[in-house]
């Protein structure tokens, strides 16, 4: 056997179970929006009709008001662990680390601990203060699987920064926050951009954060789901999906162009 | 270290979202070992609760173990040669390939489940079996493993190594086997402890997939999430902690050891 049919030998595997379970369901999926009473008219519909336009607007809305938090305080963190070093360092670490293993339900669940009926917030507060099931709480809970993909990805950009360029600015006169502003944000840039659309993306995506919280609140993942299980509209299910799909793998792709290699995407 | 109010300000962020992530992880822990978590800890603390969620869910913890296995050994078998077949032919084509098989790690898992459905829902024996489960999860952590081996390949010398090999007469399934993969274990490595831990905590698709027969641990949750008492939920979801901690420990000191082997 020679070297060259060996190595296309290697990808027999790949190839047949991509072939089967990847690419053969995603072509399904595509006609099957398309399989409707609308037939291709059904992406048409999605904004046309108030209950689809208005998922869709919310789902954006809430990823983008996540992506900015989660930028907002994995930034801060980012920075300030990598430039500086003290006992517990590593233990705060591995503290917002720690959620990168959690599916989506247990976020949904943490969240359910911190403000739901017999949530520590009620608890310890006078009155009845209950937001685990609103649109806060499904937006604390992306934010809570956010925090660590987006600190991951900024920490290692900021590592790669050249302290001489801070110390440059320094002897120049520059005050603190000329040197976040001028060095550190545009040095940290890209990395942010990349970060900013895993977190846009799986927070688009989030199923399971929001099988346990979104019970009143329409998400495109909680509308994909009843449309199926519940309604039985196939076409309309596969259409958000394929929807959903695109923009995900958008973003993604532009993560891709500003920092190689993407973190795990799920919640 | 605190000489600015903007360090202040920095360190006071990092721990409230330090405080964020983790006091509802303790809350979980303390409410799954305490006799009623609405009247607090002075109840008393018990493994009650622990017990009763062996009883109620080993079979999903068993499932999750099984389905992860044997994920690792699709993945090993489908992954470890695919990263060595891009290894040796960089280019245009396996940039292709990659971004390919990559998909599911952009296509939300909901939605690759509908996709699956429509394919398999129908064959009766595969529907109802865990190995369509199994499909969903290789499907979700095959990216990983390629990854993760084709990082370590690319990086190594891998084409002198291979010469000398093949003067010395070895044929190419020999110097996979005696050369490729040993010199690329680390990979390996990093790769296999991320699809298991990626594989018991898999829910979107799993969610779509599982029969009511088949649950895994996180649809268990989910479900103990919907309908059991809050000291129940936590001692399942302490459970799960207890399962999958050590193994994002590990994960992640294998991955960080093998971007170190690289430099």
């Amino acid at each position: 056997m020679s070297s060259r049919t060996f190595v296309a030998l290697c990808f027999l595997p790949l190839a047949i179970f991509t072939l089967a379970f990847l690419a053969l369901p995603l072509v399904r999926l595509i006609l099957a929006s398309g399989e409707g009473e609308a037939g291709w008219g059904v992406y048409l519909e999605i904004l046309q009709k108030p209950r689809y336009l208005s998922t869709l607007i919310q789902t954006v809305v809430i990823s983008v008001l996540v992506t900015i938090a989660a930028l907002a305080v994995s930034t801060t963190a980012g920075l300030f662990l990598v430039r500086n070093r003290f006992p517990g360092r590593g233990t705060l670490l591995s503290i917002l680390t720690l959620p990168l293993a959690f599916p989506g339900v247990v976020v949904g669940f943490m969240i359910i601990l911190l403000g739901g009926r017999q949530g520590l917030i009620n608890q310890i507060t006078p009155g009845h203060v209950v937001f685990a099931y609103s649109a806060f709480g499904l937006f604390l809970g992306y934010l809570y699987f956010s925090i660590p993909r987006v600190l991951l990805t900024v920490m290692a950009a900021a590592e790669k920064i050249d302290p001489a360029l801070e110390e440059a600015a320094l002897t120049l006169g520059a005050s603190p926050y000329r040197i976040v502003c001028d060095v550190l944000l545009p040095a940290l840039m890209p990395a942010m951009i990349a970060a900013g659309a895993i977190a846009f993306a799986t927070a688009m995506g989030a199923f399971g954060t929001a099988f346990t919280l979104a019970t009143n609140i329409d998400v495109l993942p909680m509308v994909i789901y009843t449309e199926f299980t519940l309604a039985a509209n196939i076409a309309m299910a596969s259409a958000l999906s394929v929807i959903l799909g695109l923009v995900t793998w958008a973003m993604l792709l532009i993560a891709r162009s500003f920092a190689g290699g993407t973190v795990a995407a799920g919640g | 270290m605190l000489k600015s109010p903007a360090k202040i300000l920095q360190l006071a962020v990092t721990l409230i979202a330090c405080a964020f992530l983790l006091v509802p992880t303790l809350q979980s822990v303390l409410a799954g070992v305490t006799v009623n978590y609405f009247q607090g800890v002075k109840s008393g603390l018990t493994l009650k609760w622990i017990w009763e969620v062996w009883d109620l869910y080993a079979a999903s913890i068993f499932l999750s173990i099984w389905l992860a296995f044997c994920c690792l050994i699709c993945t090993l078998i489908i992954g470890v040669p695919a990263a060595y077949g891009l290894a040796r032919n960089p280019g245009r084509m396996s940039r292709v390939l990659e971004e390919f098989i990559s998909l599911p790690l952009a296509i939300p898992g909901l939605a690759l489940a509908l996709a699956l459905l429509q394919v398999y829902g129908s064959v009766q024996g595969f529907r109802a079996h865990w190995s369509f489960i199994l499909v969903g999860h290789v499907l979700y952590t095959l990216p990983f493993m390629v990854r993760a081996v084709l990082s370590v390949m690319a990086a190594i010398d891998l084409k002198t190594l291979e010469e000398g090999a093949a003067s010395l007469g070895a044929p190419a399934w020999r110097r996979f086997i005696d050369i490729a993969v040993p010199n690329a274990l680390p990979g390996v490595l990093a790769g296999s402890l991320t699809v298991v831990t990626l594989s018991i905590g898999e829910f979107n698709l799993t969610w779509m997939l599982h029969t009511p027969f088949l649950k895994t641990l996180p649809v268990g949750l989910a479900d103990s999430y919907a309908s059991m008492r809050l000291e129940i939920a936590s001692a399942y979801t302490l459970v799960f902690f207890i399962m999958i901690v050590p193994l994002l420990m590990a994960m992640q000191w294998a991955s960080a050891r093998a971007q170190r082997i690289l430099k």
